[in-house]
């Protein structure tokens, strides 16, 4: 492998500096920057596009400009891109938070508060106590074999912090779920796309192996 | 509940390095953060909490540049407490690379900071500090506390479990609480704070102050119904290991994640 050129979309939320250390940590010799410049992403041999908070701020800091808005769509569409809680989330259709919010569209699904599982599912409180936000260290059970899971064992536990989950249409886009009162989609693929809920940045050596797997990783499922 | 329950040490910071007191004084030093917060990884700690103590507003930095080289080694949860008074100093932190911050004196000066911070970064990294202590029982007989602010220098008369309900409603995503009373007694969790917390509210409850045994953190999660249990001492002086700490949890049929 040679020297990769990484880029972490900056729309302005979550902890982008752990995730650049991150990056560095497990391939030093990899060039990462963190930035919002359409030249730069359109240079990047891979994005990842990481977001926390509100996802009506987080969508309209990406809609800002339409230079940002097409050079992050066309790395959707062909370069390795990990996506990291809401950039998961802004895969889907639509997310019914901030008064609803329509999504890239690029997965099939849709991102719910853990609130409106009470009608579907018999609610998350109702069946296990839990809090929201959901916090903390919980399993992700693998639903296909994908090169980002290599190392990682089925099970393993990640860093959760979230109010929103995805609810997914397609089982082929389930790469991983997570149980908290209901199933949820814990990371999603599709061709050159994974995407994931948890924040490997902070989960420690399960997260860093998923990161270094992304790394050398080449985009084929 | 696959939901781990949490276990974090809690490292005092004054002037750059971490200490911890009995009762909210007499401060003892307990090493360099960095090396602290490296260990505390190394043996399976699931998030780290700072605590800035320090006086002085000419060190104020410090901590920022604490929270720097802990965030480029360590790739746990880390949260910063201490000092936040508005939405820049937020924002500094969470760019040092903390993941959350807990707010105490704030929230109880300007109870829509909170609403605001919320709104701005999201509920999940706005942690509200309640520091309570136990007061006359109420006219109902039932046991009643109220909440300190200034490191626990200034009585506010707020009543501690009416606060914590409160500021899940201004946004808050979880809540620290700490028994005052409690605190470097190692005498074990104010169990009946915790549990009134955890009962009124919705959002993850962090239990503190007190810890002396590895029974006590049990007690917190099963008596308490705390989603994470904070201890500094017996973690600090090499008593019991991170580690250890777990696997005593496991054992009494609490998940954890080893």
């Amino acid at each position: 492998m040679g020297l990769h050129r990484v880029v972490i979309v900056d729309l302005g939320t979550g902890n982008l500096r752990s995730v650049s250390k991150a990056v560095s940590a497990v391939s030093p010799k990899s060039e990462v920057s963190v930035s919002a410049d359409p030249a730069a992403i359109s240079g990047a041999d891979r994005l990842i596009l990481p977001g926390q908070g509100a996802i009506g701020t987080w969508l309209n800091q990406f809609r800002q400009g339409p230079e940002l808005e097409e050079a992050v769509m066309r790395g959707l569409r062909d370069k390795p891109v990990l996506g990291i809680c809401l950039g998961l989330q802004a895969l889907y259709r639509h997310s019914s938070e901030s008064g609803g919010q329509p999504g890239f569209d690029l997965l099939a699904g849709r991102v719910r508060h853990f609130s409106e599982a009470e009608s579907d599912f018999g609610g998350v409180r109702a069946q296990s106590g839990g809090k929201i936000p959901h916090m903390g260290w919980n399993r992700v059970r693998h639903c296909k074999e994908h090169p980002l899971w290599q190392d990682i064992p089925d099970g393993e536990r990640f860093y959760f912090v979230h109010s929103y989950y995805v609810h997914s249409e397609d089982p082929e886009q389930v790469a991983g779920e997570t149980e908290y009162g209901i199933r949820f989609t814990s990371a999603a693929m599709r061709n050159n796309l994974f995407a994931v809920q948890f924040h490997p940045e902070k989960s420690q050596y399960a997260g860093l192996t998923l990161i270094k797997n992304f790394i050398n990783w080449n985009g084929d499922c | 509940m696959p939901l781990a329950k949490r276990i974090i040490p809690c490292l005092d910071v004054d002037r750059g390095r971490v200490v911890k007191g009995t009762r909210f004084v007499n401060l003892r030093d307990a090493g360099d953060p960095v090396e602290v917060a490296a260990r505390y990884d190394a043996e399976g700690a699931d998030e780290l909490t700072f605590l800035d103590i320090t006086a002085s507003s000419d060190n104020r930095d410090t901590i920022v540049h604490v929270v720097e080289a802990v965030a480029e080694q360590v790739f746990i949860p880390l949260t910063v407490g201490g000092g936040i008074r508005m939405l820049g100093d937020i924002t500094r932190m969470l760019n040092a690379g903390a993941d959350k911050v807990a707010i105490n004196t704030t929230a109880v000066n300007n109870p829509d900071f909170i609403r605001e911070a919320s709104g701005h970064f999201g509920n999940q990294c706005i942690v509200v500090a309640i520091d309570a202590k136990e007061v006359d029982p109420g006219p109902d007989g039932m046991k009643r506390w109220e909440i300190f602010t200034h490191g626990g220098r200034t009585p506010t008369g707020i009543d501690a479990i009416d606060w914590a309900s409160r500021m899940e409603q201004y946004g808050a995503g979880e809540l620290l609480v700490t028994s005052m009373d409690r605190d470097g007694t190692r005498n074990g969790f104010d169990l009946d704070l915790m549990r009134c917390i955890t009962d009124r509210t919705g959002i993850p409850v962090i239990a503190s102050g007190g810890v002396g045994s590895l029974e006590h953190l049990v007690d917190g999660v099963r008596t308490g119904g705390a989603d994470a249990v904070l201890a500094a001492s017996i973690f600090h002086y090499g008593e019991f290991t991170v580690l250890e700490a777990k696997q005593h949890m496991a054992q009494n049929d609490i998940e954890v994640r080893l």
